[in-house]
């Protein structure tokens, strides 16, 4: 036994490394058929790293105090060495981080990953994407420019149209009266410490999960269902290492690429990615003409201003962008099809979607712009078709023709 | 209720007492515990004096007088009207964008004609809804820069915003809404307590 071995036996035995290893990665088995979708479950893990690490590294230098944090960005900026890059990889990287989930949840949703058995798996899915809107609104706040201070202003203000209770809340969440030095703290505290561990602990349970019940593919079908008599590995499956650990690799690569044109090149993308309005200290007295959102945030910024103020309150359209992200949660009762993938399905559902796609983006586009009369009236149809999709789910994917699923994963 | 486990005899009723009330205990232990996580998220003793209701001596604001005054870092009007501008107050809502006052921009007792306690006193925050630049009191009936038919108000110089001598904005500015009326009461007929509704103990004042 050479001295390695014994090494890995002192610890296996104090330990479960080895079973561990074995149990995620190299005997892992997982469906062989993943496809181009199945890059942005680990891309997601990457950008999280990614975040994390540059986030302490820009703690060493950012200062959270109102009088301060605005010149504190400016100086990693200018004066720290390679501050630049850090910054850039982590504003860079909130973005990002939106594109892949949101590609990754596009995918569950595609191939039915959130049916049973795996409908725990979707529901921390949403919870991770809950923490990350979260952590990003907190993130916000710190550089401390005009869009910070406003976009602050506007999100918390959403919770004082809660009836009744409203103003204190709002009172309690800023720690003031208005946005001020106690509420960029607060933020600072929820952004650094409590939404980071929050979001790896929900990743690990979300992982977790999906290890349990192993994982869908994108012919929806279990490959549990046939086994090797006499080993046990599903006939259909690959372990995960090495297999989907060096296609995952090229994945990094394509998107580190990526990542990196948008860092070097275009850090803002024209005000997308970090807006104009946000290189302008924080000024109290004076609202910027127009205040709109990051873009990961503006579907369900259209839906709130697409429902007009009844009784002389906002609440309403804080209680549809809120029940917006709640029927995510439902998803997995909703769908009454008998199959689970795109591959199979009848031609309602595949209307369903695209129209829902459409609806999304479109959504994603009005909350951009300033609430004119014509943009209104497309969101409000937008948000229709939005939450249509959701409250008729359980009526059209039962009246579907589907066609039947294959027995085994077709390729 | 006694049962048999693991070769022993065992007070299964006892047992889950117990369990309920160390749970109990426990649970009631971390409430404990959170309420001081939780409140002391509230404003701090700082904040809450930067943010305490305002008294203010109203008894040398002569009539057509404005008074500014600053609560929570913002600027308050009193103005104390004339018998003539409250007259002119209603022969002009054809021109306001609301002249009833529907939008909240003020606590329910002052969505009156006036848009206050009082009919004389108007107590107003003096920040333009539009940008939030703080419009000039141009109480001159008929002013040359601003028409003829000017009855007197708030002019905001940054983007033109006018308002009448209600805080009421009108049509066609840059403004979207009325003037904010801050809660306030009056503790006497010469004091005046911004910050605080009328009925409203000062629990602000007290908790400090």
């Amino acid at each position: 036994m050479s001295a390695m071995q014994k090494l890995m036996g002192w610890i296996d035995d104090r330990f479960p490394l080895t079973a561990t290893y074995k149990a995620h990665l190299s005997e892992y088995y997982a469906p062989k058929n993943f496809n181009f979708w199945y890059f942005f479950g680990s891309l997601a893990l990457l950008v999280l790293v990614i975040q994390i690490v540059t986030g302490i590294f820009l703690t060493m230098n950012y200062k959270p105090d109102s009088e301060l944090a605005f010149l504190s960005v400016e100086y990693i900026m200018r004066d720290v060495e390679w501050g630049w890059l850090i910054r850039y990889m982590h504003s860079t990287g909130a973005s990002m981080f939106f594109v892949v989930v949101y590609l990754h949840m596009f995918r569950g949703l595609m191939y039915g990953s959130y049916r049973k058995p795996r409908e725990l798996i979707w529901i921390f899915g949403v919870l991770i994407y809950l923490a990350l809107m979260a952590e990003a609104f907190l993130g916000y706040l710190l550089p401390w420019g005009q869009m910070s201070y406003w976009g602050a202003q506007v999100i918390v203000n959403l919770f004082a149209a809660v009836p009744f209770i409203g103003e204190d809340l709002s009172i309690w969440i800023r720690g003031d009266y208005v946005i001020s030095d106690a509420t960029l703290n607060r933020f600072f505290a929820f952004h650094v410490i409590a939404l980071p561990l929050v979001l790896i602990a929900l990743v690990v349970v979300h992982l977790v999960a999906l290890h349990e019940v192993g994982s869908n593919n994108p012919d929806g079908v279990e490959i549990k269902k046939h086994k090797d008599p006499k080993t046990g590995i599903p006939l259909d499956g690959i372990p995960f290492h090495p297999y989907y650990t060096v296609k995952d690799i090229v994945g990094v690569v394509v998107f580190l690429m990526v990542f990196s044109a948008i860092l070097f090149f275009a850090p803002a993308m024209g005000g997308y990615f970090l807006e104009a309005a946000n290189f302008v200290p924080a000024d109290p007295l004076k609202t910027p003409e127009h205040i709109a959102p990051l873009w990961y945030f503006t579907p369900f910024y259209a839906i709130l201003r697409a429902v007009p103020p009844m009784f002389g309150s906002q609440f309403p359209g804080v209680v549809a962008m809120g029940l917006s992200i709640v029927l995510l949660f439902f998803l997995p009762w909703l769908d009454r099809s008998k199959v689970k993938s795109i591959r199979y399905r009848g031609p309602i559902y595949k209307i369903a979607l695209a129209l829902f796609i459409v609806a999304f983006i479109g959504l994603g586009y009005l909350g951009l712009l300033p609430a004119t009369p014509i943009a209104t009236i497309f969101a409000q149809v937008f948000s229709v078709i939005y939450f249509l999709f959701f409250l008729l789910m359980p009526w059209y994917t039962s009246i579907d023709k589907t066609k039947p699923e294959p027995e085994r994963v077709t390729g | 209720m006694s049962q048999e486990v693991e070769g022993h005899q065992v007070d299964v009723r006892k047992r889950k007492f117990l369990i309920a009330a160390t749970s109990a205990v426990g649970g009631v232990a971390v409430a404990g515990v959170a309420i001081p996580l939780v409140v002391s998220m509230q404003p701090s003793a700082r904040a809450r004096a930067a943010g305490a209701p305002v008294e203010v001596d109203i008894s040398k604001v002569e009539p057509g007088m404005l008074l500014t005054v600053e609560w929570r870092g913002k600027p308050v009007w009193i103005v104390n009207r004339t018998p003539e501008m409250l007259d002119l107050l209603g022969k002009h809502d054809d021109k306001l964008a609301d002249p009833k006052s529907d939008m909240p921009q003020q606590p329910d007792y002052c969505k009156n004609p006036t848009r206050s306690i009082k009919p004389e006193y108007l107590v107003a925050v003096g920040i333009c809804t539009h940008l939030g630049c703080s419009p000039t009191y141009r109480k001159e009936i008929g002013a040359a820069d601003l028409g003829a038919d000017w009855p007197g108000g708030f002019f905001c110089p940054c983007h033109g915003s006018r308002f009448d001598l209600a805080a009421r904005v009108y049509k066609g500015v840059p403004a979207p809404t009325n003037l904010v009326i801050p809660p306030h009461q009056f503790v006497s007929d010469a004091k005046l307590l911004i910050g605080v509704d009328p009925q409203q103990k000062d629990h602000r004042l007290q908790g400090s």
